[in-house]
């Protein structure tokens, strides 16, 4: 058994058996999304505290729900709602929520190292719901439980990464986790978007500005989100965007027949990706948002049961 | 923690008598084999289970289900444990509500792992009776539970550990009572 975690804060510094473990552990929390009865106590008197401060909607609800199912309750703290708009600093901001003694905390954040930073300076567990551009690991771990399942193996994938990969903290987290397990990794998508710097993340990583190529033998794809916020700076309408990079099913049959293709959404549909390839069989959009309860389960369950392996309790440690 | 074999409780041909009697047993009270369905508790009682459904099979010649359940997750010393936690998967193909189960483990103890199977089943679904079958039961109970089937009542003291071993995990097969010696 690989050694216990302690935080989430991303997959780089994972290794391919910690990986395999946690989609190990999550298999148990899929086959429970099944169950009528959906409410364990396992984490009855836990608190997990999640601290959004940047506006997030599906890993919110993906991480709240994943809390109550296992029976902890939840502090939510939104960036609309929140004292940082008042100019308190992030760190003091979590001090105070630590303050209420949460057992864990969830923290998503617009500065890449943010959950890093804030697990060096807390006691209780950290789990990095996305920091900026660097990493978003939670969905990397579900994309891998998704493709595994589908493909019935992680080793040695052709996988395609198509849109906006130089924002995108999932491409990050995907390409870290995929590389891991040997696989050859290819990117496309407009230029400016695709820098030369990404094909020193890890082993086996090219650049296919043509999409055509770039699907040619994939077994999977991963489809980003077009950040349209960031579009129109950049020299290149959505026009041009959809006509050029747009994953249409002619384009689709490029790929593998039995490829699949996943989506972190939110989509829109006719811009990324044509609807009737997000609908369709090879899609595990859906699929990806139900695996990621499971994920979630299976890391709150790791990281928050239990008593602290480390760090004693303050408590203890003035009773002593 | 170190360990001392003190004796050995029941030998292979042993555990194979005491699970025919159990089968016929199970389907002697609970007349017939209408909606029994038996459930093994992770790890050893699976095994068990299954044995038990063979066995049933050969002179009933009915197919009974059979389920796993894995009990981790309705453990209720979670938050004391700095222990690892493993969770297994729970596979019951069938539907429990208004099934006659029989929760099969190999060891009846304290009592707390019963307690978290049924918590377990429950979560499932709601069955029509729920019993319980165990090769040992060792005594110390710390909850109201008791067995309606059991292969070997034997007296212990606490600090003595009674380890089964199965073929199909262990490798070998008897149950022995081993001491702790700390």
């Amino acid at each position: 058994m690989p050694q216990r975690l302690r935080h989430l804060l991303g997959i780089e510094p994972l290794s391919a058996e910690q990986i395999t473990f946690i989609l190990d552990q999550a298999k148990p929390f899929q086959e429970f999304q099944r169950h009528p009865l959906k409410k364990l106590a396992t984490l009855r008197g836990k608190t997990v505290a999640l601290a959004f401060f940047e506006p997030s909607t599906r890993t919110r609800i993906s991480f709240a729900t994943s809390a109550a199912r296992l029976g902890a309750d939840t502090m939510n703290l939104q960036a609309e709602s929140s004292s940082l708009k008042k100019g308190e600093s992030l760190i003091d901001t979590v001090w105070t929520l630590e303050a209420m003694k949460p057992d864990g905390i969830v923290i998503r954040h617009a500065a890449s190292g943010a959950a890093d930073f804030i697990a060096r300076r807390v006691d209780i567990p950290v789990m990095n719901a996305g920091d900026g551009t660097h990493e978003h690991p939670t969905q990397a771990l579900l994309d891998a439980l998704t493709i595994r399942d589908r493909k019935g193996r992680l080793d040695s994938l052709n996988v395609t990464i198509l849109g906006d990969i130089l924002h995108s903290r999932v491409a990050r987290s995907d390409i870290h986790l995929l590389s891991k397990f040997g696989a050859r990794i290819t990117l496309c998508g407009p230029a400016m978007w695709v820098p030369r710097e990404l094909e020193c993340l890890a082993p086996n990583i090219h650049r296919e500005p043509r999409i055509e190529t770039a699907l040619a033998g994939a077994d999977v794809l991963i489809v980003l989100r077009v950040q349209s916020e960031r579009i129109h700076e950049p020299p290149i309408s959505l026009d041009d965007y959809i006509l050029r990079y747009q994953l249409t099913p002619e384009r689709l049959r490029s790929a593998k027949p039995d490829a699949i293709v996943l989506h972190p959404g939110p989509i829109i549909r006719g811009l990324e990706i044509d609807p009737a390839v997000a609908d369709g069989t090879q899609s595990c959009i859906l699929e990806q948002v139900t695996n990621g309860l499971a994920v979630r389960m299976a890391l709150l369950f790791q990281l928050v049961s239990g008593a602290a392996p480390d760090a004693p309790h303050p408590a203890k440690e003035n009773f002593a | 923690m170190r360990v001392v074999e003190k004796r050995q409780l029941l030998s292979a041909e042993e555990i194979d008598r005491t699970l025919q009697r159990l089968a016929h047993e199970i389907v002697e009270k609970s007349g017939g084999t209408k909606d029994v369905a038996l459930i093994g508790v992770r790890r050893r009682g699976v095994p068990l289970a299954q044995r038990l459904a063979k066995c049933i099979n050969g002179f009933a010649k009915v197919e009974i289900p059979v389920g796993t359940l894995d009990i981790t997750l309705y453990r209720d010393d979670l938050s004391t444990v700095a222990a690892h936690p493993v969770v297994q998967s729970t596979e019951i193909p069938f539907v429990v509500d208004n099934q006659d189960l029989v929760l099969v483990d190999d060891v009846l103890y304290t009592g707390r792992t019963a307690r978290a199977a049924m918590n377990g089943l429950f979560d499932l679904g709601r069955p029509k009776r729920v019993r319980m079958c165990v090769l040992i039961d060792r005594g110390h109970r710390e909850l109201p539970i008791e067995a309606t089937f059991i292969g070997c009542k034997i007296t212990t003291a606490d600090t003595e550990i009674v380890e089964v071993r199965l073929q199909e995990i262990d490798k070998e097969e008897r149950v022995m009572l081993v001491d702790r010696v700390d």
